[in-house]
């Protein structure tokens, strides 16, 4: 039944203001608070209104916000309402809806905010984000020192634990990739190199370009995304749950016990990582040699051996190392700032890969830089 | 005239071949306000889970009304779903949303109210729960006490029939504590709703409570039933007694007081 009201004049200046039919939620937009301050508006409605609820049917929620509306509208235009002929579950929810009265300043408008507002706002982030960026690598090196002078204190457990999970674990993924990304070298090379009818260099493009660069490179990406996202969803999780602040309070500095740990297995880890990624990316790109290109696999053997010296497996190796420190400080340092929430954790995860990349990108560059100087 | 809102007859659960508890069975009427309680690790929580249906009975059933809740196709039990509101233990507010937001959720999936109309229904019950003003803050702004009453707020959207709470005064202060109890009392009576309430805290048990089920972790079924104040008063066994009294068959005086 259609929600309906009507107006009828009370002794002498009151009004009565009954209502009938049902008014739930599905006749929301019948309920029309305008159209009784408008009839309510003649000179006649001085005295208080007299609600009647006798003839209501059902009744939910937007009945209830629509009384309120009407009262906030007559008592804007100093009428009172009389609510003592509705039904008890009305008025008492109505005494309960303002029982408790809004807390001064708690609304908040929503202001827009100006673009330079905004430019402000990131600025600040980013001085702050700097700052506990050099904080973490001040207190991270003094971890780092603890563990040389053997009081770091952490679980040894902890530390096989986090080797299995970034090392052997990660050995399926790196495989793949680490072909791949030799065979696509040998590919791109070799259309160039066949041009010149020097096919037969593939084999110095990817031994050189993978144990110097793309060995170190794609095993650091894709421990960023495995382990760095990891870490920061982990010690995330942990921050969310207060038990960075349970392990502070037992004498556990979280850089010793949480981040330890990590960094030293990833240093640990990675150079094996990157020198097993070389070996397959090397071996994909013999695969693309042999396969497309006619080169004798004795050959390829032989110009690979002939083109890569042991330097360039240490440079690898080093940059790789050095990408495992920086990913762990990305992911712990992001695990750490994680705020409260679930939201806040995924965030967390998010913004540890894409700081471990831009950190693995900008060393590489600088190391390369360096290389290049000191002609090695 | 009492009606059956939920009848649970002869229920077992059960974790795979850990057995949680057996043959439970009790009906929860239009109104009351059921306790299910019992010390820790009991069961309680697992019990709730299942009168939601959030875990499946190892045996026996459920009804809702007249429905078998795990017996009716998926649009049934939907239809009942939409009859319950859940406060979760923490209030399980979605982080990422506002409480405006929060509460408007539901309310935007399940009616045609215009997002006016949803505005004005979450201001009205985000101010039973006496949160007026709030709107636009995050549940990690507020304090536990307050993200619990949002989560009321939440639970109370569509306005269901019968609520269930999973320990709705843990964490909170005594004058906190009361002003929920208070407060779902107050609803109960205004929206005719049932609810169904799992707790441990005596002092809410004996003041809102009026019928329980009692859950025993060693014998792993029901060992009491009725209205609180009448199981402290009749009952003989001494698990009963002394979950009742705190372990302290002294302090029975009190609550007998209270009602006489």
């Amino acid at each position: 039944m259609k929600p309906t009201w009507s107006i009828t004049p009370q002794g002498k200046s009151g009004l009565h203001l009954s209502f009938s039919g049902d008014w739930c939620m599905e006749h929301a937009g019948l309920m029309d608070v305008g159209a009784i301050l408008a009839e309510l508006g003649q000179p006649s409605g001085t005295g208080p209104v007299i609600l009647d609820g006798q003839g209501l049917g059902r009744w939910d929620s937007a009945f209830m916000t629509f009384l309120l509306d009407l009262r906030q509208g007559c008592s804007a235009g100093k009428v009172s309402l009389d609510v003592s002929r509705m039904p008890p579950g009305v008025r008492s929810l109505l005494d309960l809806a303002s029982a408790v009265p809004e807390r001064e300043g708690a609304r908040r408008s929503a202001s827009r905010v100006v673009w330079l507002a905004e430019i402000g706002e990131g600025a600040r982030r980013f001085w702050e984000d700097g700052l506990f960026l050099t904080r973490f690598l001040g207190e991270a090196t003094l971890a780092g020192l603890a563990l040389i002078a053997g009081k770091a204190r952490f679980r040894r457990i902890d530390l096989w634990l986090q080797i299995q999970e970034c090392g052997p674990s990660a050995v399926p993924i790196v495989t793949l990739i680490s072909l791949l990304v030799g065979l696509i070298l040998a590919f791109v090379g070799a259309v160039q190199l066949a041009m010149f009818g020097a096919q037969l260099y593939i084999a110095d493009l990817v031994a050189l370009g993978m144990t110097r660069e793309m060995g170190a490179l794609m095993t650091a990406i894709i421990m960023a995304g495995r382990s760095g996202a990891a870490f920061a969803a982990q010690i995330g999780t942990m921050n969310v749950n207060m038990e960075i602040s349970a392990l502070r309070v037992m004498g556990f500095a979280p850089m010793e016990f949480l981040v330890l740990p990590r960094m030293l297995a990833l240093i640990l880890v990675m150079p094996f990582l990157c020198l097993y990624s070389d070996l397959l990316g090397i071996i994909g790109g013999g695969l693309v040699s042999i396969a497309f290109f006619d080169i004798p696999v004795t050959q390829f053997i032989h110009r690979t051996a002939e083109s890569v010296h042991l330097t360039d497996f240490f440079i690898g190796v080093f940059k790789c190392a050095l990408f495992g420190v920086l990913i762990a400080l990305a992911g712990c340092m992001r695990g750490l700032q994680c705020g409260r929430s679930a939201s806040a954790v995924g965030d967390a995860a998010t913004s540890a890969v894409v700081t471990s990349i831009v950190f693995i990108v900008v060393a590489d560059s600088i190391v390369t830089l360096v290389c290049d100087r000191l002609g090695i | 005239m009492t009606e059956a809102v939920i009848t649970v007859d002869n229920l077992t659960m059960a974790y795979g071949d850990f057995l949680i508890q057996r043959d439970l069975s009790f009906t929860v009427n239009r109104g009351d306000i059921f306790v299910v309680m019992g010390g820790s690790g009991c069961g309680k929580s697992t019990l709730l889970m299942h009168l939601i249906g959030l875990q499946t009975p190892a045996k026996g059933s459920i009804f809702y009304g007249q429905q078998d809740f795990w017996r009716a196709n998926a649009a049934q039990r939907e239809q009942i779903m939409r009859r319950i509101g859940v406060l979760f233990q923490s209030g399980a507010l979605l982080s990422s949303m506002t409480l405006a937001e929060n509460i408007a959720l539901p309310l935007m999936e399940f009616t045609s109210l215009t997002s006016r109309q949803i505005a004005k229904i979450v201001s009205y019950k985000l101010a039973l729960v006496g949160l007026a003003g709030f709107e636009d803050y995050y549940p990690s702004e507020i304090s536990g006490g307050m993200q619990k009453r949002a989560g009321l707020a939440r639970a109370m959207a569509l306005d269901p029939e019968i609520l269930f709470f999973d320990e709705p005064s843990a964490g909170l202060d005594p004058i906190s504590a009361k002003l929920l109890d208070d407060l779902i009392k107050g609803l109960r009576d205004s929206l005719g709703a049932t609810v169904v309430m799992v707790t441990h805290e005596l002092a809410s048990i004996f003041a809102i409570g009026t019928n329980s089920i009692f859950l025993d972790p060693e014998s792993k079924t029901a060992i009491a039933a009725g209205p609180p104040q009448k199981i402290l008063a009749e009952s003989n066994d001494a698990r009963v007694i002394r979950f009742l009294t705190r372990d302290d068959p002294g302090a029975v005086q009190h609550p007998l007081e209270a009602t006489s």
